[in-house]
């Protein structure tokens, strides 16, 4: 049975269903990840003294410049597919694939580094924090990374079927990649740098 | 129900991991109803306790096992187990899922005309996530240390150092994410899937209810992951974001960091449980007004009142969380504000409820079955929103918090309010889903047994409550002096809950003997004027024949001028 | 309807203007039932279909909206005039001459730290804390020297302003005497002060009112309100206790 608005949009709401449920997924992103920083900031306001260990700035750094370079990449790759440009669409995505695995990669040797020097999310609330928001937002990552995967590997039969809606997916793909890398910017402006 | 198609679909696709959502509506619906009964069946339990503290229980003492009652006699930490868990069921496991997950479900895609759900594979993987959390809260009474047991609201540091809390933690994860999916399906079902014709204002109210409510669960809820996320550190990796310093706890000091706060959980608790309750209350409203409409055979008064108030109602229980946390140390201010908000949220709901009250004037009423449940949710759902205003004055909050008084008030709201909404709903969308009648003398019985005996179970509580009795209490009150003349009503209330039981018998052999014995029915046997009544009955994967328009509003009964007493919203104009 | 609502019988400054607007919401309630469910009732037997085969299509006129702004004007009344003085008299700083208690619940017991003749808490530690020390006081701190300590018995002077200053060592606890119609959560990590005068001789109870695990259900203490000179007489014999 066809379920109608999948492919095009519903005229009287300009939406299609994946692009709403989309933004109302994104919306109660905006709810979790607000009750993860508002938890954060009423603990540092409360707490008398704040130790705080040192991070990896730079290494951190380098991560947000990776990140904000595969959300242009998935731009791309979604006005590559919009465009029906199907093999610079794979490339693009192939491209912010690989960042999102730099980036992971890059944040578990953060992590490692911290065990080593025996810094464990118990030693202090700030660890707690840091380990806490940081590793949602890894999950958040792996995620996307895994539905990327799929519209590259297995999902990608449906261009041929059905360009339209696979667009349609790509598009969803890089609004949810776009918010994952807003949290990154404020966890980073949040965490590390104040 | 569909009937299999021979060769097109296997069994398992068709009726286990069915993508239909009528399908995954009644799983929902028999799977909550399973685990009322089991919620239901603790509390019997617990007030055996209430009734006779230290007794052995008759006959089921002994299989409830040396760990949790040596010789038939429970222990304390069972009683707080059943009691965490019963709430959770009943909340979580109970209600949500049936009057959400069932009835909107089943009943939402087929009363604004579409097909199916805006994504059947989310719907049914909603189900599944689901059924694994209820599965695993449940399994948690088999573990060593047992159930959580640190009451519903699980306030830490108790809900950190006590034993089995990790399940309930990792089961709360699961039904969120479960609600989220089946939230942001009905959000979009509603905007995008609505038949031609259907405008907002043609919804049927039961529509309006569950979109309200799918918006509570998409908001509220995350902030509980996120709360139930902290609390597992807490437990698991020996973080302190809920544990001040300085803990000692039984002489001994807690080898943790602290710097945590304790009430930050409770802010993020009840800002997710306060509405929370307003998405147990709000699908019985709507289930009410369709019922009522139907019975009365004219249309709903105040259509537009009810759809603002229900709206404005949803927008403002996201307000009012702090009114349970009065007695953590609140100043005027913080407390003069939640009071305020605590008030005007009463608003609305004295605006729903004069609206349905206002809706019977005129009509014409048939008192079926499920119009009896419908009406006597009226009553009783106002003394249990009558009871919430002294609990929203934070002056004589002091006396009541934590008191009987409270499980009074929201039982009345939850139990004969809600709970009777949903008996409602299924006398009313019975012979929809099975083409059966449910039987009528069966349904009396059952009616006016389970009105009277839940008057009897909650009403003395207001008594006790007021008395100064407390909430959670292993052995009823007995160590307190100013409690000894309210013991006796513990027997009374154990009686009268046990009795409770009894009528519900009735009910479970009407519901699967008339799957197989109820009169059948044709589309339309309530002579109701919503689109659901256009499908057949049992409607078919698909539900409708060629896709249904909508020419009017929902509650079109007794047109002047008319030939029959309804004019369904699917029958063109007649010219 | 005071009488009628049940509680217990009030023995502290505050309670009878708190039972007053606790009367009062009752009565509104009451009133507002009534009135509903005579309606209610009324309007079931006029209109079952037994005695009328037809419905009007168009039923009643207005009125929920006029009932819906006098529930505000009531509400508003019972928050202006009642709820919000009562609140602050609660949550306003005591008046200085009361006498100040410290009140610090644990599993399952409440332990209970008067500051002795001078006036001064003396100095406690996580690390002196044992069974005969539950607050781990430092003896040798000066002003520690005059502290007395009990647990499970509060004893307070009657028609004087009492300041407990309470908290916690584990859990959330909740102190609440129902004939004071006080209540308030002892929260580890927090000092939260509640006050009250008391204002009848005799024996009361402490309830706790916060599940805080198995023996939350007996976790009781004993309060005392005796005369000013009973109370001073107790503050002396405890005093000359060896410790
Ligand atoms: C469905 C659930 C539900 C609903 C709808 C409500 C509705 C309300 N609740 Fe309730 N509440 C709970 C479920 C619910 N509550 C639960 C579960 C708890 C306890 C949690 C725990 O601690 O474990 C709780 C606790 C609770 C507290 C905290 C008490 C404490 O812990 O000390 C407060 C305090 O403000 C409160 C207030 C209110 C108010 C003002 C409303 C208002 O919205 C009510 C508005 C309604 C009316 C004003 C009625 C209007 C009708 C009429 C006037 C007509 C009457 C007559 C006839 C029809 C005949 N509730
Ligand atoms: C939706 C919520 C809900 C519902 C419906 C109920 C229903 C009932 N509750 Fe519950 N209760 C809570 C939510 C709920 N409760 C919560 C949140 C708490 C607080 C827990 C805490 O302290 O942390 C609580 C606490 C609580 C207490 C206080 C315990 C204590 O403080 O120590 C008591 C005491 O009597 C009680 C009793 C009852 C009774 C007798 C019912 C009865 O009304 C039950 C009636 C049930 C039915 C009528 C079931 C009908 C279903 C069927 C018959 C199924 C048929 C099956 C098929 C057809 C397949 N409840
Ligand atoms: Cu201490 Cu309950
Ligand atoms: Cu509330």
């Amino acid at each position: 049975m066809e379920i109608p608005y999948t492919v095009e949009a519903r005229p009287d709401t300009g939406w299609t269903n994946g692009k709403l449920a989309m933004w109302l997924f994104l919306a109660s992103e905006v709810m979790l990840f607000g009750a993860l920083f508002s938890s954060y900031v009423i603990l540092r306001a409360g707490a008398t003294d704040w130790p705080r260990e040192s991070l990896n700035v730079g290494a951190a750094s380098v991560n947000t410049l990776l990140l904000l370079a595969s959300s242009l990449m998935i731009s791309k790759a979604r006005a590559a597919a919009t465009g029906g440009d199907w093999p610079s669409h794979r490339r693009w995505l192939w491209t912010t694939v690989v960042l999102g695995f730099v980036f992971l990669g890059i944040k578990s040797f953060e992590y490692s580094e911290h065990l080593a020097h025996g810094e464990y999310p118990s030693n202090s609330t700030f660890l707690a924090v840091y380990f806490t928001l940081t590793g949602f937002h890894a999950l958040h990552i792996v995620g996307g990374l895994l539905v990327m995967l799929y519209l590259l590997g297995p999902g990608a039969r449906l261009y041929t079927r059905n360009p339209r809606h696979f667009v349609n997916r790509v598009e969803c793909t890089a609004l949810y990649w776009h918010f994952v890398d807003v949290i990154w910017l404020c966890l980073f402006t949040l965490l590390y740098l104040v | 129900m569909t009937a299999p198609v021979h060769g097109s679909a296997s069994f398992w696709r068709t009726y286990v991991f069915s993508q239909d959502h009528k399908v995954v509506g009644i799983q929902y619906a028999v799977t909550g109803l399973l685990f009322l009964l089991l919620g239901f069946t603790l509390m019997m339990i617990m007030r055996w306790q209430l009734a006779y503290p230290l007794r052995p229980i008759p006959i089921i003492g002994g299989w409830l096992g040396s760990a949790n009652a040596p010789g038939g006699i429970m222990l304390p930490e069972f009683y707080n187990q059943l009691g965490a868990m019963h709430g959770t069921i009943m909340v979580f496991l109970g209600v949500v899922p049936l009057a959400v997950g069932g009835f909107g479900n089943f009943v939402m895609p087929l009363q604004i005309g579409a097909s199916d759900m805006a994504f059947p594979k989310m719907n049914m993987a909603s189900y599944w996530v689901y059924l694994c959390g209820g599965l695993i809260m449940v399994a948690s009474f088999f573990v060593t240390g047992g159930a959580a047991q640190s009451g519903w609201t699980s306030y830490p540091p108790l809900a950190v150092i006590a034993p089995g809390q990790t399940l309930w933690l990792i089961g709360m994860v699961l039904l969120i994410t479960s609600s989220l999916l089946g939230s942001i399906n009905t959000i979009v079902t509603v905007v995008q899937l609505r038949a031609p014709g259907l405008t907002w204002m043609r919804l049927p109210f039961f529509v309006w209810a569950q979109f309200v409510t799918a918006f509570l669960l998409l908001l509220a809820f995350p902030p509980l992951e996120a709360a139930g996320a902290l609390q597992l550190m807490d437990r698991l990796a020996g973080t302190s974001f809920f544990m001040p310093s300085g803990l000692v706890v039984t002489g001994q000091p807690l080898p943790i960091s602290g710097g945590g706060n304790p009430l930050l959980w409770q802010h993020l608790f009840w800002f997710l449980a306060h509405p929370e309750v307003y998405v147990l209350i709000l699908p019985a409203m709507g289930i009410v007004a369709e019922v009522i409409a139907n019975n009365t055979r004219k249309p709903l008064w105040g259509y537009r009142a009810l759809v603002y108030a229900v709206g404005f109602l949803g927008f403002m229980s996201m307000t009012v969380w702090a009114h349970h946390m009065y007695m953590t140390g609140m100043g005027t201010t913080m407390s003069t504000f939640f009071q305020i908000t605590t008030m005007v949220i009463s608003i609305p709901s004295v605006v729903i409820l004069t609206v349905l009250m206002l809706s019977l004037w005129g009509g014409s009423i048939r008192f079926t079955t499920p119009m009896l449940f419908a009406l006597a949710f009226l009553p009783m759902f106002g003394l249990g929103g009558l009871t919430g205003l002294p609990l929203g004055l934070a002056p004589t909050d002091i006396p009541l918090h934590d008191t009987y008084y409270v499980i009074g008030h929201f039982h009345y709201v939850v139990a004969p309010g809600t709970i009777f909404a949903l008996f409602a709903g299924i006398y009313y969308w019975f012979p929809k889903a099975t083409g059966r009648m449910m039987h009528e003398g069966l349904g009396r019985i059952h009616f006016w047994g389970s009105l009277i005996c839940m008057n009897i179970v909650f009403m003395p509580m207001f008594i006790q409550g007021l008395g100064g009795m407390n909430r959670r209490l292993y052995d009823g009150g007995l160590q307190y002096a100013h409690n000894a003349p309210l013991l006796k009503w513990h027997v009374v209330i154990a009686m009268a809950a046990w009795t409770l039981g009894l009528f519900q018998l009735p009910f479970i052999a009407n519901f699967f003997g008339s799957l197989k014995w109820g009169t059948p029915v044709d589309r339309n046997p309530w002579h109701a004027t919503t689109l659901e009544w256009l499908a057949p009955s049992p409607p078919g994967h698909g539900n409708f024949q060629t896709i249904p328009t909508a020419y009017r509003g929902p509650y079109e009964y007794s047109v002047p001028g008319a030939a029959t007493d309804f004019t369904p919203q699917f029958e063109p104009d007649a010219q | 309807m005071l009488r009628m609502l049940g509680l217990p019988n009030p023995a502290s400054a505050h309670a009878n203007e708190l039972d007053a607007l606790m009367a009062m919401t009752h009565w509104l309630m009451a009133g507002m039932f009534v009135v509903w469910a005579a309606f209610f009732v009324a309007v079931l037997w006029r209109f079952r279909s037994g005695a009328r085969t037809k419905a009007d299509y168009h039923g009643t006129r207005g009125l929920a909206s006029t009932l819906a702004v006098c529930a505000v004007i009531v509400e508003a009344f019972l928050i202006i005039a009642h709820a919000y003085p009562v609140w602050a008299t609660r949550a306003a700083a005591p008046p200085s001459e009361a006498v100040v208690v410290r009140v610090v619940g644990e599993q399952f017991a409440w332990n209970v730290h008067y500051p002795g003749a001078d006036g001064f808490f003396g100095r406690t530690t996580l690390g002196l804390i044992d069974p005969d020390n539950p607050l781990g006081l430092d003896r040798r701190d000066p002003v520690a020297a005059d502290d007395i300590t009990t647990v499970n018995q509060l004893v307070l002077p009657v028609g004087r302003p009492v300041v407990i200053r309470l908290s916690s060592k584990d859990v959330i606890h909740s102190f609440a005497i129902p004939e004071m119609r006080v209540k308030h959560d002892a929260v580890p990590g927090i000092d939260g002060p509640l006050w009250f005068t008391p204002t009848r001789i005799g024996e009361y109870e402490v309830v706790c009112s916060q599940l805080c695990g198995l023996a939350h259900y007996r976790m009781r203490a004993a309060v005392s309100i005796k005369s000013p000179a009973d109370f001073q007489a107790f503050l002396t014999e405890e005093a000359s206790r060896p410790r």
